[in-house]
């Protein structure tokens, strides 16, 4: 009983509902799956496999965002702390002190 | 500080975009993740003769930032992230809706994550880290980055998956033709 469908689909499909089952077919060629089993199989890839297709996607995802923001450069902020640094690098010991307080401010 | 040979600042210099991008990851937050890049700069410039010429600079640096962020984050928990969301606000080159409202699907997933799962995914994923390096970083074995971030990638991949399912069908033509049809 179970094995019906899946040997001989043609006819099982010829048989029962002819008409709706025929467009299909023509539209998706002869002898490939019909819709309904390519939506199970979307499903199944969804919840256990995951498709290739999404893994790509978070890749491509996740790099964009991180590029996005690498592509900034560097911010006036660094350069100008940078800057600091070696002015006060004249002054001895310091080791950033001054400029170091300012962050860790902000309450 | 005085003794750093200026390749060796340069090349950190260079290294900013990059503890940037792995700072904001880490915190959710531009403005925090700037004070982390800054505190990490100073620490590295204050800790430079710790660092052995030849070694890997990038993964020293981001060694220290993850480290600073660990010992504040313990301190103060993760602040409510930015309901902009934090990579969100850094976009400027999006303008097609659509790809907007897929990162915006993206970033929500990737907020689900634990701490330790989107790090590991950062660093393998987007700042180009080995997973030697990577565990390196988050002083770990290679096999629990590995883990962390097959984790990460399933628990993306069923978020996003979830999500495409829903939009599914007529939703994103219908988007595509409303946004077209707001086009002069």
């Amino acid at each position: 009983m179970s094995g019906q469908g899946a040997t001989e689909p043609s006819y099982s499909s010829e048989g029962s509902m002819s008409g709706k089952e025929k467009m299909n077919d023509e539209q998706s060629g002869a002898h490939t799956p019909s819709v309904e089993t390519l939506t199970n199989r979307h499903l199944a890839d969804a919840g256990t496999a995951l498709g290739s297709d999404i893994q790509a996607k978070i890749g491509q995802h996740l790099r964009a965002m991180y590029d996005d923001v690498v592509r900034q450069g560097v911010p006036d902020r660094f350069l100008d702390l940078l800057a600091k640094l070696d002015r006060s690098e004249g002054k001895e010991s310091g080791e950033g002190k001054g400029v170091s307080g300012d962050s860790g401010g902000g309450q | 500080m005085s003794n750093v040979d200026p390749a060796l600042r340069d090349e950190i210099i260079a290294a900013i975009p990059n503890l940037r991008a792995f700072a904001i990851s880490l915190s959710g937050n531009v403005d925090r993740a700037d004070d982390l890049v800054q505190e990490t700069l100073l620490r590295a410039f204050a800790n430079i003769s710790s660092f052995r010429i030849g070694t890997n600079l990038p993964a020293w640096l981001f060694t220290i930032l993850r480290n600073l962020f660990r010992s504040e984050y313990r301190k103060r928990r993760r602040e409510v992230p930015d309901s902009d969301g934090a990579f969100a606000a850094t976009l400027t080159t999006h303008p097609d809706q659509n790809t907007h409202l897929d990162f915006e699907d993206f970033r929500a997933a990737l907020d689900k994550l634990p701490p330790d799962q989107r790090e590991a995914l950062v660093l393998v994923g987007a700042s180009g880290f080995s997973y030697e390096e990577a565990a390196e970083i988050c002083q770990c074995a290679v096999g629990t980055i590995k883990s962390r971030v097959n984790r990460a990638r399933r628990r993306l991949g069923e978020l996003l998956a979830i999500d495409d399912v829903e939009d599914f069908g007529p939703d994103k033509t219908t988007l595509a033709v409303i946004a077209a049809g707001d086009r002069p």
